[in-house]
């Protein structure tokens, strides 16, 4: 399994890419590989306000379907608009084409509380 | 192997659709007697044109073919955890078709439906005496609208009081519809972790006075009882909230412990779960919902009352949440959970549950061990166990892809979330021992297999009609209807 070192993570299973005050999230590569073959996918609409720990969508699989929590609180500025048609890329590739979506920060010092990639595996590990 | 497996001749069902010969009719008219007239075209269909032309012979056979793949708890073990069949026994089905019952229109007036408004109004004091619960409606159509209907009544009590409360809390071991039912009364759910049974500060920690209630499966869904529930109850009225029970594993408490007598408020019952009615595709639902009295004005509308010695439906509740369900609810069903309430008397209920809790416990003793068991608490009418105990990267799908292999419907999988690939089980009463044994051999069988042979695993189920389907594509790409192409 892959855990790029650049990105952060959460204990709910989301990675986060970092840039200046927009941060692109999706669900890390342990969560799909637990999830089974992904199926379908709810995404927030561009311009909704997430606020961090409340549902910002759905991911349903074959075995479960799971809430996807805000690991930040912020303003959806960009959706992966391929994902409701291709809910598999959250299988095929999950740190790239399979990005749900971006979010312009409303507290940035919300960054602080991720884990870094050893500490996200170190969590997997216990878990 | 079960006594059910049997590939026999196996028919490859053709749709009706492709079935079709142009021309061929299942009627017989006289010739017509009055002018001939052609639809406008406007009334006529231009998609699906090509409806199956056959004769009463041809769909005679393709459903009665069809019926023949059918499995249900009438042809074999039906292990479905949490939402468990039992048997239906015939009596039930012999006292819903009596023609008093089955041909009575709903419209009729009270005092020529006094037969049936009795039934109901005892029924209603049947369940009050289970669950310790003074009131009950029998109108929602199943349990989840029973949950749908009790949570009404929670928020009515509260806005009678004037409080808007915005929040439930829902622990990780309730039912999968709670959350929805909360959510479709406009409250936020807040989920509330526990360690396989609910803790006091798990609750304490989130209770404050914005939450409105707390629904809990009792027992869970992991088939263990919530030994705090009574503490749990006094802290969450301590606050001003109601506690909601989903009721629908009554079947593991009948006759032994009171859900009202405990501190719950609200509960619904699933009549198919612990009364032995019809379910799913074998018949409509029904879901009861008891409560204690200070909600009793908020019940749904009309509830069966006496006067004198006559029986009637009684609108009068200025507080009702309204009505819910047209007519009587789902009656037909009433009359199935009276028969079988009638039939097993207050010892015959207990022993029933007595003897679910026995047999979910006899499996979890045959197969604890083989199969890893992720909570240990004592088991009630279900047992949970986790795939982590299996062999060569075998996963719970590929054990229940197996069992059909072994002549079973397999049990609940991945449910609860909280158990890592969960395999669920509840025998119920209905099962015997021999029934038991033939079942837990299978399993027993597959975790061998698992070791000596995975793919057996992986590729099952490989004697059934149809082999491995890929699930994944049906639910990405589903093809809803027949198409000529």
């Amino acid at each position: 399994m892959d855990f790029p070192d650049e990105l952060k993570y959460t204990e709910e299973h989301e990675w986060i890419l970092i840039e200046e005050d927009v941060v692109t999230i999706g669900i890390t590569d342990f969560a799909q590989d637990q999830l089974g073959d992904v199926v379908f996918v709810e995404l927030p609409e561009v311009g909704d306000r997430l606020e961090t720990g409340k549902t910002l969508g759905v991911v349903e699989s074959v075995k479960a379907v799971s809430d996807v929590y805000a690991p930040l609180s912020g303003e959806v500025v960009e959706i992966n608009e391929a994902l409701p048609d291709e809910p598999e890329l959250l299988n095929t590739s999950a740190y790239e084409d399979g990005w749900m979506l971006k979010l312009k920060l409303s507290s940035p010092k919300e960054l602080d509380s991720l884990l870094d990639a050893a500490e996200y595996q170190k969590f997997i590990a216990q878990d | 192997m079960s006594s059910t497996d049997s590939r026999g001749l196996v028919l490859d069902e053709k749709l009706l659709f492709e079935l079709t010969d142009p021309g061929r009719v299942g009627y017989s008219l006289p010739a017509p007697d009055v002018p001939q007239t052609v639809p406008r075209s406007e009334l006529l269909r231009a998609e699906i044109a090509d409806f199956p032309e056959l004769s009463e012979v041809d769909v005679v056979r393709h459903y009665t073919r069809l019926s023949t793949w059918n499995y249900g708890v009438d042809s074999g073990f039906y292990p479905l955890g949490s939402c468990t069949m039992k048997y239906n026994p015939k009596v039930n089905e012999q006292a819903a078709r009596l023609p008093g019952f089955a041909e009575l229109h709903p419209h009729t007036p009270d005092h020529l439906s006094q037969g049936a408004l009795q039934l109901m109004y005892e029924l209603q004091q049947d369940l009050a005496e289970i669950s310790g619960f003074p009131a009950i409606t029998l109108q929602p159509a199943a349990g989840a609208q029973g949950e749908f209907a009790g949570m009404l009544m929670i928020r009515a009590w509260h806005e009678a009081k004037g409080q808007k409360r915005h929040k439930v809390m829902i622990p990780d071991t309730a039912h999968g519809t709670n959350p929805a039912s909360a959510s479709l009364c406009g409250y936020d759910v807040v989920p509330v972790a526990s360690d396989g049974v609910l803790s006091k500060a798990a609750v304490a920690a989130v209770m404050d006075d914005d939450v409105a209630a707390l629904m809990v499966t009792n027992p869970n869904t992991l088939g263990l009882f919530e030994s705090d529930i009574r503490e749990i109850c006094e802290l969450v009225h301590a606050k001003g909230g109601l506690v909601y029970c989903d009721g629908a594993n009554l079947n593991a408490l009948m006759g032994i412990s009171r859900p009202g007598d405990i501190g719950i408020d609200v509960m619904h019952f699933n009549l198919h779960k612990t009364f032995s009615t019809p379910h799913g595709g074998g018949g409509p639902g029904s879901g009861p919902v008891g409560v204690v009295e200070k909600l009793q004005p908020f019940m749904p509308v009309p509830v069966v009352v006496k006067t004198g010695e006559l029986f009637r439906l009684d609108y009068a509740l200025p507080q009702s949440v309204g009505r819910v369900k047209g007519f009587a609810g789902h009656f037909s069903i009433l009359v199935r959970a009276y028969a079988y309430i009638l039939a097993m008397g207050g010892e015959g209920l207990k022993r029933a549950t007595e003897l679910a809790v026995l047999n979910a416990n006899y499996v979890r003793a045959r197969l604890e061990g083989t199969y890893d068991l992720p909570y240990k608490q004592r088991s009630l009418h279900e047992v949970v166990f986790s795939e982590t105990a299996l062999a060569n990267d075998c996963h719970t799908l590929d054990v229940a892809k197996r069992l059909i292999d072994y002549g079973y419907h397999p049990p609940t999988i991945y449910f609860p979330l909280v158990v890592k690939g969960a395999l669920m089980i509840e025998p119920t009463e209905t099962e015997s021992k021999q029934t038991l044994d033939e079942f837990c051999d299978a399993l027993l069988a597959i975790a061998e297999e698992a070791k000596t042979d995975p793919d057996l695993l992986k590729q099952a189920p490989v004697r059934a009609r149809v082999k491995r389907l890929d699930e994944a594509t049906a639910a990405r790409k589903p093809k809803l209807r027949w198409t000529k192409d």
